[in-house]
This record gives C-alpha cells, structure tokens and sequence, in this order.
C-alpha cells in the first residue's frame, strides 16, 4: 500500500501509530537474535516483523553483538487498528489536590493526623521509589509526605519483610500503608505483593487501613488485582499518593 | 600542585588532615574488636571450605562451635592451630568433624601456644603465597596483552544464573568490556553466610559464590585471550560478609571490588561497628590481593539531592581513603566513587558535574576513580537516556576518570539486554574517540562557573569533615550526615557478631597481609 492510496481520513475506530502521515502505521522496533549477523539473520528479523503485524518492515541498521548475537532496528507500517472508542482504563479515582490543599482535606474531614508507613518491601534494595513519594525533599519539585504538615510519615527503608511491615504498621497505628516495589525480575514483586495481602487478610488489618503499592512496573489495574486499593507507576508524586489516599479513608469512613 | 580548577591545597591539606584524625580515631575500636565475620574469613583462609549436607558452610558451623564454647576471643586461628597439633588433623578435616560432631574444641587446651600459632601460620603461609601467586598471575597477563591508557568500560551482567551471566559477560567482552561486574542478588548483602557451588537463582542478579567466580574468572580470561586483553573481574565485598568475599575474591584472582567503609550502614542498615571492624580486615586482604577497590559514594547521590550533597561525596571520599590506607591499601588501588546524578532540568549541572569530577581527578590523583552514570533521573526515555549518558562519558573523557561504569539507556526499564550493552559501549566508544585528547586542551576560565562551583564544594566538605572530626565518626552517622540516613551505634544488623578481643588474641593474617599493596613482594 503506497502513501497514495492510503485513506488519511483521521478515524479513531480505526486508530493506527502516526509516522508522517495519518494512518501509515509506522513503528519502530529493535530486537537481539541469538544467530550470526548475516542476510539469513536480517530475513529472520524481517519475517518476524511481518508476523507481528509489519507491512513492508525495514531493516534499517543490524549489528553483531558476539558470534552468535545479532541486533536489529526495523521500521514498517502496522496493518492492525484498534477501536479508542472502545478502550477502557483502570485510573485512580478522586481530585489531585496540591500539598496544602491535602492537609486542609485533613483538617476539615479527618481531624486528627494521619499516620502513613512506607517501605520497599521484601528483599528488594531500592529505596528511590518509596523515598520520592515520603522523604522532605521528594523528587522533582514535588515534596514528600515527611513535609505535610498533617501527616506523620515513617519511612522504613528497604528490604523490609512484610511481617515486620504488618508489626510496624500495628505498632504506629498506621491509616495508610505504602509499599514500593522495583525489582521485578522473574515477577518477584507480584509475590511479595500478594503474600502481604495475604498477610493482612489473615490479621484482620487488610479493611482498617488503605494499601498502596507503588513502582516503575506497578500499574493502578494491577494494583487493584492483587487486592490493593491503588497503584502508582512512574510520573506519580507524593500529592498523587495522598490525596487518593486520604479520600479514600473518608470514602471508607477509616476516619 | 597545579590544577584547572584553583583549589585551594591548603584546605584540601587541612579536609586530608581531619579525615585521617577520624579514621585514626575509629582504629583504635577496630583494633581490639573482631567480628564472626573476620573469623570466618581466618578459618576460609586457612582452608576450610565446603558445607553441611543441609548446606551451612563449614566457617560458620566452626564459628558457631566456637563461639558457644567461648573461644573465639582468642581467635579462631590459635584454637584451630592447637587442634591441628593435638589431633593431627587439617583444618578442614577439623570443621569437618565439627560438623559431625564427632569433636569438640573446648576439650583441646592450648598448651603450647607459640606452638599453636606456628601451626596456624604455616598453613596461612600457604593460603597467602596463593593469592601472591594469583597477584603476579595478572601482572603477567596485563604485561602480555598490556593495559589500557584512559578510561576502563565497565559493564554489569545481572542475570541472576551465573551460566547466562557467563554468556552475556564474554558479549560484553567481545563488544570491549575492560571490566566485568557480576551482580549480586538483592538481599545477599544482610546474609551472615557465604552461600556455596554455583548458581542460577536470584534477583536482579546471582549469589557471590566462590565457585560462581571461578568459573566467570576462567570465562573472562579465556575470552580475553581471543580480544587481546585482561578483563578484570568484579564483585561485591560488602554487606555482613565483607571479609569473607575478599578471601574468596583474592582466592579467585577478582581484580575489582565494590568495598566501602560507610555503605552497608547507611544503605543495608547494618550495625557500624561490625561494618568498620569487617571492612578493615577485608580491606587488608583486598590490598593484599593487589585488588582495586571501589567506595560507593555515587549512592548518596541516589538518595540525597546531588547538588545540594556534592560535599559529602567529597568528604566521604577523603574518609574512606583515610580508611583505606589504614588498611594497606595504595592510592593505586583506590577506586573512589562519585556520580553523574545532578538533574537534567538543572541550568548548567553539566558544568557542574565537570567540576566536580575535575576535582575529584586533582584532589586523588593517583586514584582509579569510580565514576557512575545516570540514574536517578533516566527514565523509560531511552532516547532522552542515551543522550544523558553521552554526556556522561563526555565529562569522563575530559576529566581522566579511570573506571567508567557505562550507563545504560534502559535503566530505569530493566536489568540490561545484551543489545542495551552494546549500544552503550557503542555511545562511550565513540566520544572517547572523538574527544580523545581534548582534556590536555582545556583549561577553566578563572572564577568562572566551574572554578566557583569547585571551590564551594571543597570548602563544605572541609566544613563536614571538620564537624565530623569533632563528633567523632560513631556520633556523626547518628546524626545523619551521609545521605540524611541516620544509624544507631548499637543499631542495625550484625552487632551480635562483634566482640572484643581476649588477652592473646591471633590472626596470623594481620601479620602476613598486614602492609596490604606492597607487602606481597
């Protein structure tokens, strides 16, 4: 199919990626081969992109990583369409309210401090999620829970066992329990993730607090799968976390 | 000295000063502490190897033996040594029959004790000559294949199976690897156990295992043959078994370690005094081994903001020189750490992130420095991510940074695919070719940007160390200096495994390692 013949009538039932001109369906791809770079490898990768759904794919650079590794970049023009009509998204509900703004919510309909409690669960190492969403000084100009002025924010830091959480959250008497994840090699975190659901279902604590988890790889629709009231995914701030957070314990009268 | 920032020499004299006033100061704790960790080490070195059928490592079951029947603050070589004389045994035929049971060290009285600790030391002796042996190994190598002027490529492979890790590593090699950092698993570092043979299990990387080494060291040394060049081998000397990795690393002809005094008690939580006790003793070893270590500076970056913090990374930098030389260690094989880590948004953080690392390059000059890349701030813009990393490997090539971790454009999606490998290396060829040359032509303009963010950064660590030097080194990690994290002396994990030394007290590799870097001739 030439540009000439194509239909660019914009049609969001028959919506297609963009390259230059509505409805060509350009994409790019890049893909290592466990094969010798060669015109076999090159055909190989050409005939993978075709059953991915690539019209005319290109190959437009391949190189040798090792002997028996090869690497591609491939451009070419989706034949499918999809309906954006018809897509459905899992988002969080309830107003994104700025760092003051949350702290009057809490005022007017709360009246107490709230206590949250995070951790990067598990064995997982990292703590730059969980310390974007809590620390002072947060991440990227938006300030962390430490700095609302009516929220008490324990950070506990990584590698936190889900049991120690559970004990700490009961010790703190914690409204809002936060959970970081950011090693998800071999699906690791939907593990833990699961088994402090389990966890605190089995206590009797998983309806008396809001539980949220947080990470690169976590999406809201996932999050609400495993059991999880919301989930936040990159480009989420600490005003994200609380404002669902704390609507949330109204909604549920955890006030 | 003359340099292109105009330091200051004098306040640099004076940071130098306080820093070796405060590691002077903890060296007197360490000195009459030892932990279980560092007497395992002495029963790995003097050859105990091997595990129970359930898997415990035979170090730990004699530790454990010994420490339940109070012997350990002798040390375990002397009790180890009056067993190998009264029961004519070795040492690992000795933890062997620990283990079964069938031995119990409290019934053995040391009677002779000069001549316990003969016995001890000649087998130490053996372990020793060993790892000099391993030390002129790759001298001999770096001599035949010649080592490379300017910056080492440094890459990870974080498969977490160490067969995969294999074929990913000698990739890397082929795509001009200078050196091979095998990732730990996540968790490993609050083990209090050496995990044994080798393995295919764990995240965001495998266990440091001393098989697991001896197998990637062979890998790498063969496909360094096929390139022309010695790839040298790194690991993670840190965590609750420092010193028993060193052994192990130096055992196994690692030439790299990640080995920082401050980094397992800010970042793993681990108690202090057993991090500065482990760190001396696996620091002696390391410099023994004629190993290059690496600090971990870069990771107050990660945490605190790294404009704000550039000082500590200079302050902590001194510290654990300071440290280091305690511990034997040449300038030479000091790889300290810093990072890349000022935010993209920040107008003129490039010309920040020059000064700072032109500084550090005059402040150590004989040092390998570490330099990290991008991550806080990559994000799952790869494009964008390839672009900051390009920076990074500029400032490097215009500085003279030694030890050059490539940053990855997939950072903040996954553990790296051999193709995000190779397009890094790609990136970092490129301007280390087309910039060869350019840090012998660049000068800083006077009271410029530059100079001034030098000068302000110095003159804070000066500041910090001074403060540091007055509360002592215990007092200030309370008090949250590093990173904003604060830690308790009797805080965090491992104290339980720090205990004081006993009137006659032995370590017969104090004695033989005991000058560290030079020592080995």
């Amino acid at each position: 199919m030439s540009n000439n013949e194509l239909d660019k009538t914009f049609d969001l039932s028959r919506l297609r990626p963009y390259g230059d001109t509505m409805n060509d369906g350009k994409v790019q791809l890049s893909f290592t081969l466990p094969v010798k770079n060669d015109e076999k490898g090159a055909e190989a990768a050409t005939a993978l992109a075709k059953k991915m759904g690539l019209k005319d794919p290109l190959v437009a650079a391949q190189k040798t990583l090792d002997d028996e590794f090869s690497f591609y970049i491939i451009y070419g023009a989706l034949i499918h369409t999809v309906d954006y009509n018809e897509i459905q998204v899992a988002a969080v509900e309830g107003d994104v309210m700025g760092m003051t703004e949350v702290s009057d919510y809490i005022k007017q309909n709360i009246r107490r401090k709230v206590v949250v409690i995070g951790a990067s669960t598990g064995t997982d190492a990292h703590t730059v999620g969980i310390d974007a969403i809590m620390n002072m000084k947060g991440f990227a100009g938006h300030y962390g829970l430490e700095r609302y002025e009516m929220i008490e924010a324990h950070n506990l830091g990584a590698q936190v066992t889900n049991e120690e959480f559970i004990q700490k959250a009961q010790e703190l008497k914690a409204d809002i329990l936060l959970v970081s994840q950011t090693v998800t090699q071999k699906d690791v975190h939907i593990q833990n993730l699961t088994e402090l659901v389990e966890l605190l279902e089995a206590e009797g604590l998983r309806d008396k607090v809001i539980l949220v988890c947080g990470g690169p790889r976590i999406t809201h629709e996932l999050a609400k799968e495993l059991g999880y009231d919301a989930g936040f995914g990159s480009g989420k701030y600490a005003e994200d976390v609380a404002s669902f957070a704390v609507q949330e314990m109204v909604n549920r009268k955890l006030v | 000295m003359k340099g292109k920032l105009g330091l200051n020499w004098d306040l640099v004299a004076k940071a130098r000063e306080c820093a070796k006033n405060v590691a002077e100061d903890t060296q007197k704790f360490i000195d009459i502490h030892s932990t279980v960790a560092v007497e395992r080490t002495v029963c790995r070195l003097m050859g105990i190897d091997d595990t129970n059928e359930v898997g415990v490592p035979l170090a730990n079951i004699v530790v454990q033996h010994m420490e339940g029947h109070k012997l350990l603050p002798v040390g375990a070589a002397l009790t180890l040594g009056a067993a190998m004389i009264s029961e004519n045994l070795t040492p690992q035929q000795i933890a062997g029959k620990i283990s079964e049971g069938t031995l119990d060290l409290s019934k053995i009285a040391i009677e002779d004790v000069e001549k316990a600790k003969r016995a001890a030391h000649s087998v130490a002796e053996q372990t020793v000559a060993k790892i000099a042996e391993n030390r002129k190994t790759r001298e001999a190598y770096l001599k035949r294949h010649g080592d490379k002027a300017g910056p080492l490529i440094y890459l990870i492979v974080a498969t977490g199976n160490i067969y995969e890790d294999v074929t990913q590593a000698v990739a890397a090699v082929k795509q001009g690897a200078d050196v091979i950092a095998v990732i730990r698993t996540t968790g490993q570092s609050l083990l209090d156990y050496v995990p044994y043979g080798e393995t295919t299990e764990g995240f965001g990387g495998t266990y440091a295992t001393q098989a697991n080494f001896k197998l990637m060291r062979a890998a790498l040394d063969k496909a360094g043959d096929e390139v022309g060049r010695y790839v040298r081998l790194c690991n993670y000397c840190s965590g609750l078994c420092m010193p028993e990795i060193a052994a192990m690393g130096a055992m196994e002809r690692l030439d790299v370690m990640l080995n920082d005094a401050l980094y397992g008690v800010l970042f793993r939580d681990i108690n202090m005094k057993r991090t500065f006790i482990d760190q001396n003793f696996s620091r002696m070893i390391n410099a023994y081994a004629g190993v290059i270590i690496n600090t971990g500076e870069d990771n107050y970056l990660t945490t605190a903001d790294a404009v704000e913090q550039a000082h500590t990374v200079l302050a902590s930098q001194f510290l654990n020189e300071q440290f280091a030389l305690k511990a034997g260690l040449l300038e030479e094989q000091m790889g300290l750490g810093h990072a890349f880590e000022i935010s993209p948004d920040v107008e003129n953080g490039f010309l920040m992130e020059l000064a700072q690392a032109q500084m550090a390059r005059e402040i150590f000059p004989k040092a390998p420095l570490k330099y990290m890349p991008p991550t806080k701030f990559m994000t799952g813009d790869i494009f964008m991510g390839n672009v900051q990393n390009a920076l990074f490997n500029a400032v490097t090539i215009m500085t003279g940074q030694r030890i050059h971790l490539l940053g990855m454009l997939t950072e903040a999606i996954h553990t790296p695919f051999m193709s995000d490998r190779a397009l890094s290396v790609e990136n970092a060829k490129y301007i280390f070719n087309t910039m060869a040359d350019i840090s012998g032509e660049i000068e800083f303009k006077e009271g410029g940007i530059i100079q001034s963010r030098a000068k302000e950064v110095l003159e804070k660590a000066y500041e910090l160390l001074r403060e540091i030097e007055k509360r002592k080194i215990f007092d200030s990690i309370e008090g949250g200096i590093f990173a904003d994290i604060k830690r308790k002396p009797d805080g965090g994990k491992g104290l339980s495994g720090v205990f004081l030394k006993g009137d006659g007290y032995y370590n017969p590799f104090t004695e033989l390692m005991g000058k560290g870097g030079v020592s080995y001739e």
